[in-house]
């Protein structure tokens, strides 16, 4: 339970970082250690080299730019959950930031961290997903941008190259007021979710639903986008008699199976906390509205 | 490259500097390197919480970082706890003795560490707090009950002195 030789690098710069990347081969980058570590001291990977992200500067920052919020990626998931930026402008990020890890992992964890480690059920790759955020990499000949939706390439598998360095992500807000919820189900709180749901919705003054973005975690590799559901839902007004009609077609969804829940149980929590997630969304909705 | 580097690491308010292998985690820099055996090892992947310290304030699991990440920064160990250098416990820890908060100890250094944080940041916890507060920390003797007795007989009497109980924290 100790991790193996390797060589240690700690780079300062960003484009240190690149170059390092370029030059070794089986290195590993090590952001908040919380998924690293622990594959590393059960030998579940064995790096040659291990490039510490820890002390590279500007990777860390949280931003209002046009309409979205940008947020570095060594950004601790801590400064994350008690911005009042991330709050104010991303509510539903701030509440699923409560459900990952605990205090003394999101003390060191990293946005940019959990977004490539894909796991699963990471509740901040199902934010990600629900606000179509776009990620910015950077490698050797300059920097790009990958949309969420191309990010995920398959079971913790994402699309950055072996040279290249997540930096940063753009997380487009919705309009205030809207209507958001992050609900997801595990066996203890803290523990990876088995399934969860994230929800943001607007209505027009007449209470009809004008956008809804639903996204299931835990069900695959990666988090699905309720395309079905959200299509279903443009024009309807929300009560719990409609949602349970719109959200059983989830039940078909296709779902994993593994030691801590049968596919069944998958889809039927995909039905009940996607209900679940957009009640609460609509009534955070109302609240905002009509403020008592 | 060297599979060594040298570090300067401040612990409990002593600073030292060390050369350690640039594999060797932190929890086992202060077990073995510093003989300072009061950070527990449960599972060394995360979830036990018996290793947690406190960085620079902030508790974190020590077999989630590797030694060489700490140079420069100030940690608290379980043993930094007292504000007297051991003569006397730290409210906390009195608490615990008082109300039964551990029966075996393996977890208890990793629990003290997490609740000197919230307890910092939430002077006025309520018992729910408490729960999900440490949430991140397993114990197999207790059953929490009078760890969250303790934790909260704590904070009423942190709040009651004035000023708050000292320590390097």
């Amino acid at each position: 339970m100790k991790p193996p030789v390797f060589s240690y690098h700690d780079p300062r710069q960003t484009s240190e970082v690149l170059g390092l990347l370029a030059s070794l081969d089986n290195a590993k980058l090590l952001a908040g250690g919380q998924s690293l570590m622990p594959m590393l001291n059960m030998r579940f990977v064995l790096p040659d080299h291990v490039i510490d992200l820890n002390r590279v500067d500007g990777l860390s920052y949280i931003r209002a730019e046009d309409g979205a919020l940008a947020i570095g990626a060594m950004t601790r998931q801590r400064d994350i959950e008690f911005s009042d930026l991330v709050r104010a402008r991303c509510p539903l990020m701030h509440e699923a930031i409560g459900e990952v890890g605990h205090r003394q992992t999101r003390n060191r964890g990293t946005l940019g961290g959990s977004l490539c480690h894909l796991d699963p059920a990471a509740e901040l790759v199902a934010v990600a997903a629900t606000l179509d955020a776009t990620v910015t990499v950077a490698g050797r000949d300059g920097v790009r941008t990958i949309a969420f939706a191309e990010f995920p390439q398959g079971y913790m598998t994402p699309a950055i190259g072996p040279d290249e360095l997540l930096i940063g992500v753009r997380f487009p807000c919705w309009p205030d007021p809207h209507g958001y919820a992050f609900v997801e189900f595990s066996r203890r709180h803290g523990d990876f979710a088995i399934v969860s749901a994230a929800a943001l919705l607007t209505e027009d003054a007449a209470g009809k639903v004008t956008r809804a973005a639903v996204t299931l975690g835990g069900l695959g590799p990666a988090p699905v986008r309720a395309s079905a559901l959200e299509r279903a839902l443009i024009g309807e007004t929300i009560d719990e008699k409609r949602l349970r009609e719109v959200c059983a077609p989830l039940r078909q969804c296709e779902a994993m199976e593994d030691i801590h829940a049968p596919a069944s149980y998958r889809q039927h929590l995909a039905t009940v906390l996607s209900r679940r997630a957009l009640l609460k969304a609509h009534a955070r909705l109302i609240a905002r509205r009509n403020p008592s | 490259m060297s599979a060594t580097r040298t570090i300067a690491v401040t612990v409990n308010g002593t600073a030292y500097e060390k050369t350690v292998p640039v594999r060797l985690t932190l929890a086992d820099f202060l077990r073995h390197t510093l003989g300072l055996t009061g950070t527990h090892l449960g599972c060394e992947h995360g979830v036990c919480g018996a290793c947690t310290i406190l960085l620079d304030g902030y508790s974190a699991r020590s077999c989630l970082m590797l030694a060489v990440q700490a140079d420069g920064h100030a940690i608290v160990t379980v043993e930094g706890l007292s504000p007297d250098g051991g003569k006397t416990l730290h409210v906390l820890q009195q608490a615990f003795h008082e109300h039964h908060g551990l029966q075996c100890g393996f977890c208890t250094p990793g629990i003290l560490t997490t609740l000197i944080e919230l307890l910092r940041d939430n002077p006025d916890p309520s018992e729910r707090d408490i729960r999900v507060g440490i949430s991140g920390n397993l114990c197999r003797c207790t059953g929490y009950h009078n760890i969250v007795v303790a934790a909260l007989a704590a904070a009423k009497r942190l709040k009651q002195s004035s000023p708050p109980a000292a320590g390097p924290i």
